[in-house]
Formats: C-alpha cells, sequence, structure tokens
C-alpha cells in the first residue's frame, strides 16, 4: 500500500467546538484567575508579588482565620451530604427499581424535581417554611405536640449551616436517586436469577449482589457531591446573605470568595486576594478529585456482563 | 416582494437612528429600586419637560448587589452615565479610579453646606465628585394607637424607654421592638449607630475616633453594645432568624409597637400600616442631657467619567442641586431629607417628627462610615457581626468593643 492512513479531518473539525468553547469560557478565564492570584496592587499599578497573597491568606490569623472557619463549614457542609444525601439516594434508589412498588414513575418525577428548582425559590420557600414568625413549621410542629423542639434555626450559629446542608440535601437527593436508579435497572436479570437460585433474596440480595455492582456510581456520585459542594455558594447567598450569619456559621469557601472578590457593603473587593482563595479552593478540589481517581477509582472492581 | 421588504427594514432602522440621534438618553445606576416608580413618574418626567431632548432612563440593581454590580460595570465599559453615591470611601474609590468625573466646578454646588458635601470630597477637601441628594435621620417609630392604648407616653431617657418597653411586654398584646439579627445590619444600623451618637456625643466621639484619642473599649463606645445587649428581652420570639422585611411587616402589621427605624421606612410604612404613627429620637441617659441624632448623609449623585454625554449629564445633576429637585425629592420620598440649603416644607407629619430633631439634637453621622471602613477587617461589616452577636448574647459588650479595636489597629494608623 503506497498511500498512508488518510487524514481524519473530521475528528478535528468535530471536536473543534467544544473544544473552543470550553477553552475560551474555562482554560482561559481559569489561568488567568491562576495568574491573578500572584498580583496585587501597590498605588495604582498592578504589582508580581509571586506567592504574597497566599502567604497573607494562610499566615495572617484575619484571613487564615476566616479561610480555615469557611473551609471547616465547607466539610461539614460535605460530609451531611455524604452521609444524608448518598445514603437516602441509594435508599430511595433500590425502593424504587422494587417491581412490586406501585406509582413508581410518580414518585421519581416528585422526588427529582425539587433539583431542577432555582435555588433562589428553594433558599426563599425554605426560609419561610422555617421562619418563627411566618412559617409552616412552629405550626406543624405545634400540631404533633414538639413545639418545644422548634427553633429559629436559620439564626441559630449552632444549626444554620446543618439546616441549610440538609435544605441542600433535600433539593438534590434525586441526583444520586436516578443515577443509582440507572445503575440498579442495568443489572442483567440473570445475575439476579442466579442470586435467587442459590437463595440469596430481599436484603441479602442487595447488599450482596447488588451493592458491589453499583459502587463505581456510588463512587461518581461522592466525587460529584464534592465538587459541588465545594463550589456551593448560591444556596447561602440566598438565605444567609454575603456574610454568611449568624456569625459566618454558614460561611463556605464560596461565600468568602464573592465577599472578598466583589467587595461587601462598605468593603470593597479585592479581586487579587478573590484570586488567591480561588486558586486554593481549585487546588483543594484538584486534591480531592486525585485521591478520588487513584485511590479509590483505581481499586473498584468492575464486572463486565 | 423580498426586495421591497428589504428596503422597508433599511428605511426604519435609517430612521430609527435619526431619531435617537436627536434625543439623548441618560441612564442612573441607583441601588433604590424602591423608588423606580416615583423617578419614572415624578422626577424624570420633570426634568425632561424642562430639557427637551434629553430623556432620562432610572436603572436600578438590588440594594446588597449595586457596588459589586457598579464596579463590574465601570470596568467593562457598560456603565451609566449618571451614578448614585454611596457615601465616602465607596465613590471616594471609584473617584480615585478615574471612574467618577470632579464636579467642584458646578454651580449648584454652592447649594449645598461643607457638612453636606463632607461625604463625597477628597480628604484635603479639594475636589467634590457628587451632588449630594439626602441624608437619612434614624430613631424609633411607634404604634400610636398601641401606645395610646396602653396609657403609654414617648421616653425620653433610657430608663423611662425600659419602662415602655416593660410595660408593653407585661400587656402582652405587643411585642415590644421589631428588630432580627438574620440580616445583621438592622443590629448595627438601627442598633447600635441609632443609639450610639448619645453615648459617644455624636461628631466628637466620631472624630475622636478617627484621630485615634478614643479607643472602640473605651466605656463610651461599649455603652451602646450594653443597652442592645438588654434589647433581647423585648424582641420577639426567634428573633434570630427574623429578617428585615418580617421586622417591616411585624411592625406594619400592627404586631409589634416600637420600631427601631431609619427615617426611609416613613414611605413604605404610611402605604402599609393601618394605624397612627408617631416618632421619637433615641433617648438620652440621663433627663436634659445633649440629645445627638445620626443624621447620615447617604445618597448622592456624580457622573460616569466615560459618559458620551457629558454635558447632558451636568445639566441633569445641575437639576438634581436644585431647590425644585430638592422640594420634589423630599416630598415624593418622605424620610429622605435635602441636603439643599434652601429649607423645604414637608407635608408628612411622620417626616416633619424626624427632621424636627435636627433643631433639638446635634447632628452626626454613622459612626463607621468615614476613613475607618478602608482596610481589612472592615469595621462597618465587623460592626454588623459584633451587634447581632451582643443582641443574641453570644459575645459581650466589652469582648465586642475589643475585638473590634483589635481589628481596626491591624491597619489602621491615625494620623497624628
Amino acid at each position: 500500500m503506497a498511500r498512508g492512513k488518510p487524514v481524519r479531518w473530521h475528528i478535528g473539525v468535530f471536536l473543534a467546538p467544544a473544544l473552543l468553547v470550553y477553552t475560551a469560557i474555562m482554560i482561559i478565564p481559569l489561568f488567568g484567575t491562576l495568574n491573578l492570584s500572584l498580583f496585587n496592587e501597590a498605588g495604582d499599578v498592578r504589582v508580581f508579588v509571586g506567592l504574597q497573597n497566599f502567604v497573607t491568606l494562610f499566615g495572617d490569623p484575619r484571613w487564615s482565620g476566616a479561610f480555615w472557619n469557611a473551609l471547616g463549614n465547607n466539610f461539614w457542609f460535605f460530609v451531611i451530604h455524604m452521609l444524608v444525601q448518598n445514603p437516602i439516594g441509594v435508599l430511595l434508589a433500590a425502593l424504587l427499581s422494587s417491581p412490586r412498588l406501585r406509582m413508581a414513575a410518580f414518585y421519581r418525577t416528585a422526588i427529582f424535581v425539587p433539583t431542577i428548582l432555582s435555588f433562589v425559590i428553594v433558599g426563599f420557600v425554605w426560609k419561610l417554611i422555617l421562619s418563627p414568625i411566618w412559617g409552616i413549621a412552629p405550626g406543624m410542629l405545634d400540631l404533633v405536640g414538639l413545639k418545644s423542639l422548634f427553633a429559629p434555626w436559620l439564626g441559630k450559629a449552632e444549626y444554620a449551616l446543618t439546616t441549610l446542608a440538609l435544605v441542600s440535601v433535600w433539593q438534590f437527593v434525586g441526583i444520586p436517586m436516578m443515577l443509582i436508579y440507572a445503575a440498579l435497572l442495568s443489572i442483567p436479570d440473570d445475575v439476579i436469577e442466579a442470586a435467587e437460585m442459590d437463595g440469596v433474596t430481599g436484603w441479602s440480595q442487595f447488599w450482596k449482589i447488588k451493592l458491589p455492582l453499583i459502587l463505581p456510581s456510588i463512587g461518581i456520585i461522592s466525587i460529584l457531591t464534592f465538587v459541588g459542594n465545594f463550589n456551593a455558594f448560591d444556596l447561602i447567598y440566598v438565605a444567609q446573605g454575603a456574610l454568611a450569619g449568624p456569625d459566618f456559621a454558614t460561611d463556605i469557601l464560596g461565600t468568602f470568595l464573592y465577599r472578598t472578590f466583589f467587595g461587601f457593603q462598605l468593603q470593597l473587593g479585592d479581586p487579587y486576594m478573590g484570586s488567591a482563595i480561588a486558586t486554593a479552593m481549585f487546588g483543594i478540589i484538584l486534591l480531592g478529585v486525585c485521591v478520588y481517581l487513584f485511590g479509590i477509582q483505581t481499586r473498584l472492581r468492575r464486572y463486565q456482563f | 416582494m423580498k426586495k421591497t421588504f428589504r428596503i422597508a427594514l433599511l428605511t426604519s432602522t435609517l430612521l430609527a437612528g435619526a431619531a435617537s440621534a436627536e434625543d439623548v438618553t441618560l441612564t442612573i445606576e441607583s441601588w433604590r429600586n424602591d423608588d423606580l416608580t416615583i423617578w419614572q413618574d415624578k422626577l424624570i418626567p420633570a426634568f425632561e419637560a424642562a430639557n427637551p431632548g434629553i430623556k432620562v432612563v432610572f436603572a436600578p440593581t438590588a440594594p446588597a448587589e449595586y457596588n459589586a454590580a457598579l464596579n463590574s460595570k465601570l470596568q467593562a465599559g457598560s456603565a451609566g452615565d449618571l451614578i448614585t453615591c454611596r457615601p465616602f470611601d465607596a465613590s471616594l474609590e471609584l473617584y480615585n479610579q478615574g471612574n467618577l468625573a470632579d464636579l467642584s466646578g458646578l454651580a449648584a454646588m454652592a447649594n449645598f453646606s461643607p457638612v453636606a458635601k463632607s461625604a463625597w470630597q477628597t480628604d484635603d477637601g479639594a475636589a467634590t465628585f457628587c451632588v449630594p441628594m439626602a441624608s437619612v435621620i434614624h430613631g424609633f417609630i411607634y404604634n400610636k394607637d398601641a401606645f395610646d392604648q396602653l396609657g403609654l407616653t414617648v421616653p425620653t431617657t433610657v430608663d423611662e424607654f425600659f419602662a415602655v418597653l416593660d410595660k408593653i411586654k407585661a400587656d402582652g398584646t405587643y411585642i415590644p421592638m421589631a428588630m432580627g439579627t438574620n440580616d445583621q445590619w438592622e443590629a448595627a444600623t438601627m442598633g447600635y449607630n441609632n443609639i450610639g451618637p448619645n453615648y459617644w456625643k455624636g461628631e466628637e466621639g466620631r472624630l475622636a475616633l478617627i484621630k485615634g484619642t478614643q479607643k472602640l473599649t473605651d466605656p463610651q463606645w461599649v455603652a451602646p453594645y450594653e443597652q442592645l445587649a438588654k434589647w433581647k428581652d423585648y424582641l420577639g420570639d426567634g428573633f434570630e432568624a427574623q429578617t428585615y422585611p418580617d421586622s417591616q411587616n411585624l411592625f406594619t402589621l400592627g404586631r409589634a409597637a416600637i420600631y427601631p427605624a431609619g427615617s426611609w421606612e416613613i414611605a413604605g410604612f404610611n402605604a402599609q400600616a393601618q394605624f397612627k404613627m408617631g416618632a421619637f429620637a433615641p433617648p438620652v441617659v440621663n433627663a436634659g442631657d445633649t440629645c445627638y441624632i445620626s443624621d447620615h448623609t447617604d445618597i448622592a449623585m456624580g457622573m460616569n467619567a466615560k459618559s458620551a454625554h457629558a454635558e447632558e449629564a451636568k445639566k441633569f445633576l445641575e437639576w438634581v442641586g436644585s431647590s425644585e429637585f430638592a422640594d420634589l425629592y423630599a416630598n415624593s420620598l418622605p424620610g429622605f431629607f435635602s441636603l439643599n440649603s434652601t429649607p423645604v416644607t414637608m407635608t408628612d407629619p411622620l417626616a416633619q417628627e424626624f427632621v424636627s430633631w435636627r433643631g433639638k439634637c446635634q447632628s452626626t453621622i454613622r459612626s463607621t462610615y468615614q476613613i475607618l471602613s478602608r482596610g481589612t477587617p472592615n469595621l462597618e461589616n465587623e460592626t454588623w457581626n459584633a451587634s447581632a452577636n451582643v443582641i443574641k448574647g453570644t459575645e459581650t459588650p466589652a469582648d465586642a468593643g475589643k475585638r473590634l479595636q483589635e481589628g481596626l489597629d491591624s491597619w489602621y494608623k491615625p494620623a497624628n
């Protein structure tokens, strides 16, 4: 054969739009931010300061105090999602995939609907529900004689973050449910039948047969939750404002970044320190994703049917 | 057919272009979205009638987003011609960046006193970059019907104030005071900076703080926190999660008797409340003490230095500085008191009550606004946080003062 392989132009042509758009709106701004974090303003000129912004962020007691507070809150936000959202998602998926459940389509839709609502609506509605003045939460607790359990949760430093995390769980529980549901449906019937032949049924079938088969999906959900939570901002901003009250109890990295970068009320925006925080967030998320990819993903066993 | 259509389209484009070339459109950036209808129905038509050929569009943003949005728009070059100015550093920074034009040469500037202009000048007073529009006065608005029903009289001293609160609480019909700590700024603005000037003696204390001769740990700066800490018992159930609109509604629905207020509430309250309202100035410590009020220079208007229609924008600003505007503005928005030297006659009784304190008491502005909120940590934002903490009882007044002073010391070195 004299002719070499034909040049496969179509690959480049088909990739180009996505690549160009992604580069223009994701990659370039990302490197712009990383770059900006190495500068600061002296007088009116922008000067290169190396890692000075990071020294301030981690060395100055006020900056580092605010940063670690936000990071700690962010971890708690993530932990609640992992402990509440994902197990409930798996449980709901297991129930939905049960052949004996009637109206499965209705439940599936109803549970998934909050996911497509805007944060603004979710934040506002939950603020109203939980309002000590007009909310229905105190009244409903009163009906079952548990009024004493009611507290102005969003206003108390010790409960506010957990409350908001649970609101977020309520909103997003549909996502793990759908992903796991799809994974459960893709398990071939012969595997289940073989299990039944061997006498493995009911819950032990779920634990021993189905769960190992959906572990890769659970891994993906965990990493999506991680990235989503560490980029979270909207719900906190809508419900508690940019100062993330009470007393910064709900301040997560996103709100901390917003306040620093854009400024707030009399505080003027500082794009340089803001970029430093954004870079730190990027680092944290990158680290988390790497730990998952190399530490967990490679060890998950996959089954081929 | 197609050709005709094309020509028609082209002609209409050309005609529209010609029409817009005759009329200059000025856009106003503002955070006062509550005032949209007043600008559209009263103020702008008055200007447009007198100045044919200039169209004005009022384009407000939500208050909390205004500063961030405006900065982004200015950087992108898409900001409006006229810019509503926040007092002090936020606007000063815009001027220093070259975003606001120097308006010192405007004829209308002669209509304003140096104090009125101080919020929109460089530190040395050499350049003024916004035309002052209005100030807001702090105090307490009360439900007159509730006071009559419970046989209460308006308190003038702190002891009387708490006696009144005790009586309302004992009666139980009304929540004594409508305020929440969820949004934090209420506690600082309507709490600390409302009652504070009586303790730190208004301008005397404020300037001493800037000079460094007084500290936030001094008794006159901690005492307002001590009073705020006592407010806790008189706020409604669950005040920790009560937002600013919640507080407004509690009061206008007649469920609360006293509302720690800024005069900007007057127009909204007049429209909402079905009962008679009155107002009293922040009570003094001992009967007969000089009273001090926060008469805060709050709002002004400047010109985008990069505006393509500088001449027309200046014309508009001359009008904003005129007594005609002062009269229109103060009466359409009772509670925003004109800073114009020409006295304005106001018809609203509640606004009259507020403005009458200017004659009896010494005026000052909010303590954190000038110079002291330039650095990080930002004293104003810290004061929000501290005031809310003190009311909730999670931080003692002395600790709050100490923390704020430490924060201030970390970046602010008084000039002396």
